[in-house]
């Protein structure tokens, strides 16, 4: 690690700051994925995790998974708020006996000094009514500041999970921020170059947080996405209902991965519409459990798949 | 006596569940060693975010042997009852029994049981992995990859290991053999996370607590509260300043640091223009950390104080600096929020409560806010509150609720309402409604004086009851999700501590009234309905379709015209094209979209106040009041009046404390029970007043006499409100009373002097009525 240079260091740059977390869970035995080609709120959402997590076979991944959140779209004036931002996503399946050591290690290797810092775990039970999942662990704070989240998970899809699989999220720019020392994330230095070289986050992404707040709050079409979203739900069902087979001896499935795809797109269009305030308060619960109901059947399929299934 | 010592090292557990586990702990460990016969002298247990640990002292080496004597069937009985007798006691044969005579019963087959007591390593090493396994977390999770397989370990978070030693402080002591989930119960812990996480090998609790000391651990709970408390103050104080304690949180940090080290840190004065109460909020609920005032303004300051878990390389610069930075952050969205509240009018806020449902048969937030503002406006002359501040004051109560700091911080709602009805000009009264009108939410909380936060509370309340009664959605057992019984006893507090005369039963009617008078003045379609019939009506299936009558009552004077009558059985809200019209409506888009399900009013309107009554008696009893005489008040019927009832319960109990009050409830209750007799024999009641022509004795002349005069006092003093000389009044009966029943026989030979007597001691009865129904009360 001593050979980094010096604009791949993680307190002065962004990219390297990303590159050093891929680095140490490549360590781990990760498999190091690119991130999931759908838009998705969360990392939790790819099917690296989401998916991966079901069935009985061992899974370690890491990625950088872009998370789109509408909502949370500030039209750039907000100093850490963005609807669009990275997560740093790891999954252990079966969750290993030292992953909070492991965890507290990827933090040392990004610079966070625990003598110097104090690190805790917080209570959070993380739930996700969309995906039909649940699990118990904590957000983990560094000084007061909450830079990951840290899941057993126990239920994913509506499915079980046996092994459980250990899942941590980290928030990179929030982390990054802290790590270089900066107020505003667009304030990132995103290369670690100095002088004109220089590239800041805001260079990257300030004008998307600017033009995707005004289309999240003013311009999505909604009779465009209303539509969208009764497609895809169709499009999950069909899927679903067209992959299923009487194997030799049991059932199996042959289309899970494309059916979740329709799935995913069905709670980005949502979560658009959300934003656009076309969703009643009475409307969001059944539109929640319309995602849930496909997420579910989406993991009932992939229990019957090669990847999913026992033996 | 040997210790037990037992640890169970885990990956952080929540904060709020420590000390229910430790007293878990404790009490699941003794409850078992008593129930094995194990009397131990003492037991103490204690919890860290990471461990829980118990040392139970003065156990027992082993078990006493155990002799018993089991009884089994008669000799010669049924096979089938000697072979369970045999095999319950472990018997070879019945040879081995002893046969005991009973003169009574004939002989019995007796065993002998002898148990020899097992050494306490033993038991201990059977039943902790039981008590492992059977731990009652609020919620328990699987991990690793055992959890792939059935019957996998659940705990709080991953266990990682389990010290269980045993034995005498003089001596090396044992390990208690057992493993639960793969995990071998040992003599190996850990220290602090980050300061000293080595293992640790123990011994028994006292070398246990002082290593983990060493260790950066501080086992004790509340040794880390007091260290966190006495380092803060100090903090504070150094600087001329008042921690703001707050137990709760301390509480909670408490738990979350084994090595508590309290740190100050600051902000930006520029935020002390917030709210004290948002910043103590932001920094409290999002940061768990404590708020500092200066003592002489009583006002907040700028610093905070957080508790690390570390004594950081640094001294903790990095930490505060840190904290610092959150806390300033998150300063600066509250008064973002803050500022951008105070731009916006509260009354622009309500049309967005139209869109936002109450209950789905309520309705609206909208349509909530305009009842009780009528409710409130027609209660404000009973409480000497100004009708117009009290509109204003309902219209306002509830505006923050949308606000920016309110959807942040719910539990400052009401208290914001206040701040910003204040910016914004309101009178100081209706500003105050905005926070009072939620009050008192509970026993200790405080009851609203001023009157115009009465009426507003009130309607609020009364709102809530009668609407949740009427449509049938009554709190059932420890299931109030409406918090309807909060609600009633906050009702009886603001009458009673306000000293408020007022009629409940009116109170409850108007409230019902507003919902209707409301509807019918938007939709004016309210409806009575029938049960669901089938109709003559088929579907193509051959089916009957089915419907319901329906009569819409026509702009409705009172809510007289909605006593249901006969075919009716609720009452519905539609949004009506059925102005003036009865008729029958099958299933379908009328009834899809109507409020349907509301009783009739009246019969809601009696159970609410049955709901009352006993609120009333609880909350009474609650301070020393006796139930009995509460019933003997409520039966008298008609008891609307909250506060009168409570002066007639104290004035009723004063006078039962003299000996003219225990005696003449005697004598009543006697006359109860001979007329009960009679009336039953007879099969008729002695109502009427008794024939003077027919009284035969002075003693019955008397006691008419008495009645009369008793009758006439008691009434004017309770016409009076003067319930204490209603019962003096009352007194003067006792010496008539004792008469009659010394020298005049009940049962007269003569039927009609009989009936007559009879009906003079109705007469009693009737005259104590006065001021309560004796017969309910006890002794």
């Amino acid at each position: 690690m001593d050979a980094i240079p010096a604009h791949m260091r993680p307190e002065r740059s962004f990219q390297g700051f990303i590159l050093i977390l891929q680095r140490f869970w490549a360590d781990q035995g990760c498999v190091i994925l690119q991130p999931y080609d759908m838009e998705m709120g969360a990392g939790t959402f790819h099917p690296a995790t989401t998916l991966r997590a079901l069935g009985p076979k061992q899974w370690n991944a890491a990625y950088v998974q872009p998370s789109r959140r509408p909502k949370d779209g500030r039209y750039g004036e907000n100093p850490n708020r963005l609807q669009h931002y990275y997560q740093f996503q790891v999954i252990m399946k079966p969750s290993p006996p030292n992953l909070q050591e492991l965890y507290l290690k990827s933090l040392a290797a990004i610079g966070i000094d625990s003598a110097l810092h104090d690190i805790r775990f917080v209570e959070d039970d993380w739930e996700s009514p969309t995906l039909g999942a649940w699990g118990l662990g904590w957000e983990c704070w560094c000084d007061g500041m909450e830079v990951s989240q840290f899941t057993y998970f126990q239920q994913v899809a509506g499915v079980e999970c046996a092994p459980v699989a250990g899942e941590l999220t980290y928030g990179l720019e929030r982390l990054a921020m802290y790590v270089q020392g900066v107020d505003r994330v667009y304030d990132l230095n995103f290369n670690g170059r100095d002088g004109a070289d220089k590239v800041t986050y805001g260079d990257v992404f300030l004008q998307a947080e600017q033009e995707y707040s005004r289309h999240n709050f003013e311009y999505a079409d909604t009779t465009m996405l209303f539509e969208q979203f009764r497609m895809a739900e169709e499009a999950c069902k069909k899927y679903l209902a067209a992959g299923w087979r009487e194997g030799s001896n049991q059932k199996e499935h042959l289309m899970a991965l494309p059916a979740y795809d329709q799935c995913i797109k069905a709670s980005h269009v949502f979560n658009l519409l959300d934003a656009r305030g076309v969703i009643s308060v009475t409307e969001r619960a059944s539109y929640i459990m319309r995602v849930r109901e496909l997420a579910k059947a989406c993991g009932e399929a992939w229990i019957h798949t090669e990847a999913g299934r026992a033996v | 006596m040997p210790d037990l010592l037992l640890e169970l090292f885990s990956e952080e557990i929540p904060a709020r569940m420590q000390a229910k586990a430790a007293d878990d702990l404790r009490r699941m460990v003794t409850d078992k060693l008593v129930a094995e016969g194990l009397v131990y002298e003492g037991a103490k247990a204690f919890a860290t975010p990471r461990r829980l640990t118990l040392t139970v002292h003065g156990i027992p080496a082993r078990q006493s042997d155990l002799k018993e004597e089991r009884r089994g069937p008669r000799v010669g009985g049924a096979d089938a009852a000697i072979q369970g007798f045999l095999k319950a006691t472990g018997l070879a044969s019945l040879s081995e029994a002893k046969i005991q005579t009973d003169p009574k019963k004939g002989d019995f087959y007796i065993a002998l049981i002898e148990k020899p007591g097992r050494p306490t390593l033993d038991v201990l090493a059977e039943i902790l992995p039981v008590i492992v396994r059977t731990f009652p977390w609020p919620k328990s999770m699987r991990w690793g990859e055992r959890s792939g397989k059935p019957g996998a370990l659940t705990w709080v978070r991953p266990l990682h290991a389990v010290i269980a030693t045993f034995g005498l402080e003089t001596e090396e002591p044992d390990v208690v053999k057992f493993d639960v989930a793969g995990i071998e119960a040992g003599r190996t812990t850990f220290g602090h996370r980050f300061m000293a996480p080595a293992a640790i090998s123990v011994r028994r609790f006292e070398d246990y607590e002082a290593k983990l000391l060493d260790a950066k651990v501080v086992l004790d709970p509340e040794r880390r509260k007091d260290t966190i408390v006495t380092d803060a103050k100090q903090l504070a104080f150094a600087q001329g300043f008042e921690l703001v304690e707050d137990q709760v949180l301390l509480d909670e940090v408490s738990g979350l640091v084994e090595w508590p080290v309290a740190l100050m840190g600051s902000f930006d004065q520029e935020y002390l223009a917030i709210p004290d109460e948002v910043i103590r909020a932001t920094i409290r609920n999002n940061q768990k950390c404590f708020v500092v005032k200066d003592p002489k303004t009583g006002k907040l300051t700028n610093k905070f104080i957080l508790t690390a878990n570390i004594e950081a390389s640094d001294g903790g610069k990095a930490i505060v600096a840190g904290n610092e930075r959150v806390i300033r952050a998150r300063l600066s969205d509250a008064k973002f929020f803050y500022d951008s509240d105070l731009k916006t009018k509260l009354e622009a806020r309500l049309p967005k409560f139209e869109n936002i449902v109450f209950h789905e048969k309520l309705g609206t937030q909208g349509e909530r806010i305009k009842r009780i503002e009528r409710l409130a406006a027609e209660i404000a002359p009973l409480v000497g509150a100004d009708v117009e501040k009290t509109k204003r004051a309902a219209h306002l109560a509830k505006a923050d609720l949308l606000t920016e700091v309110v959807g942040e911080f719910p539990e400052l709602q009401g208290l914001m309402g206040k701040y910003y009805a204040l910016a914004q000009g309101e009178d100081a009264s209706v500003a105050a409604a905005s926070e009072e009108h939620y009050k008192p939410q509970g026993p200790a909380d405080r009851v609203p004086t001023d009157p115009v936060s009465v009426a507003v509370a009130l309607a609020d309340k009364l709102d809530t009851l009668s609407l949740f009664f009427w449509m049938g959605e009554l709190p059932t057992g420890s299931k109030d999700p409406f918090a309807l019984r909060r609600a009633a006893i906050g009702v009886i507090r603001l009458m009673l501590e306000n000293q408020l005369r007022l009629s409940l039963r009116s109170l409850l009617e108007s409230a019902i009234w507003s919902m209707i008078n409301l509807w019918d003045n938007q939709y004016r379609s309210v409806l009575l309905v029938s049960e669901l019939l089938e109709s003559d009506d088929e579907d193509s299936a051959g089916r009957k379709l089915k419907g319901r009558h329906f009569e819409h009552v026509r702009s409705p004077e009172s809510l007289e015209a909605f006593r249901l009558r006969d075919g009716y059985s609720s009452m519905a809200f539609t949004f009506g094209d059925e102005q003036g019209v009865s008729g029958f409506e099958l299933e379908g888009p009328m009834w899809a979209q109507a409020r349907l399900g509301f009783s009739d009013p009246f019969a809601a309107i009696r159970e609410l106040e049955l709901f009352f009554a006993d609120r009333l008696k609880v909350q009474l009893r609650d301070q020393g009041a006796r139930h009995d005489l509460v019933d003997a008040v409520f039966s008298l019927g008609g008891q609307d009046d909250l506060l009168l009832v409570v002066r007639r319960v104290e004035a009723l109990g004063k006078f039962l404390d003299t000996d003219d009050g225990k005696n003449l409830l005697a004598g009543t209750k006697r006359a109860n029970n001979i007329l009960g007799i009679e009336e039953k024999k007879d099969k008729r009641s002695f109502d009427g007043a008794p024939d003077a022509a027919l009284y035969k004795l002075d003693e019955e002349k008397a006691l008419a006499k008495a009645i009369d005069q008793v009758k006439n006092e008691a009434g004017a003093a309770v016409a009076k409100e003067d319930f204490a000389a209603a019962m003096s009044a009352m007194a003067r009966l006792r010496p008539a009373v004792d008469a009659f029943f010394d020298k005049v026989k009940v049962n007269d030979d003569d039927p009609k002097v009989r009936e007559n007597r009879l009906r003079l001691l109705n007469e009693i009865r009737a005259a104590t009525r006065a001021v309560a129904d004796f017969s309910k009360i006890e002794g």
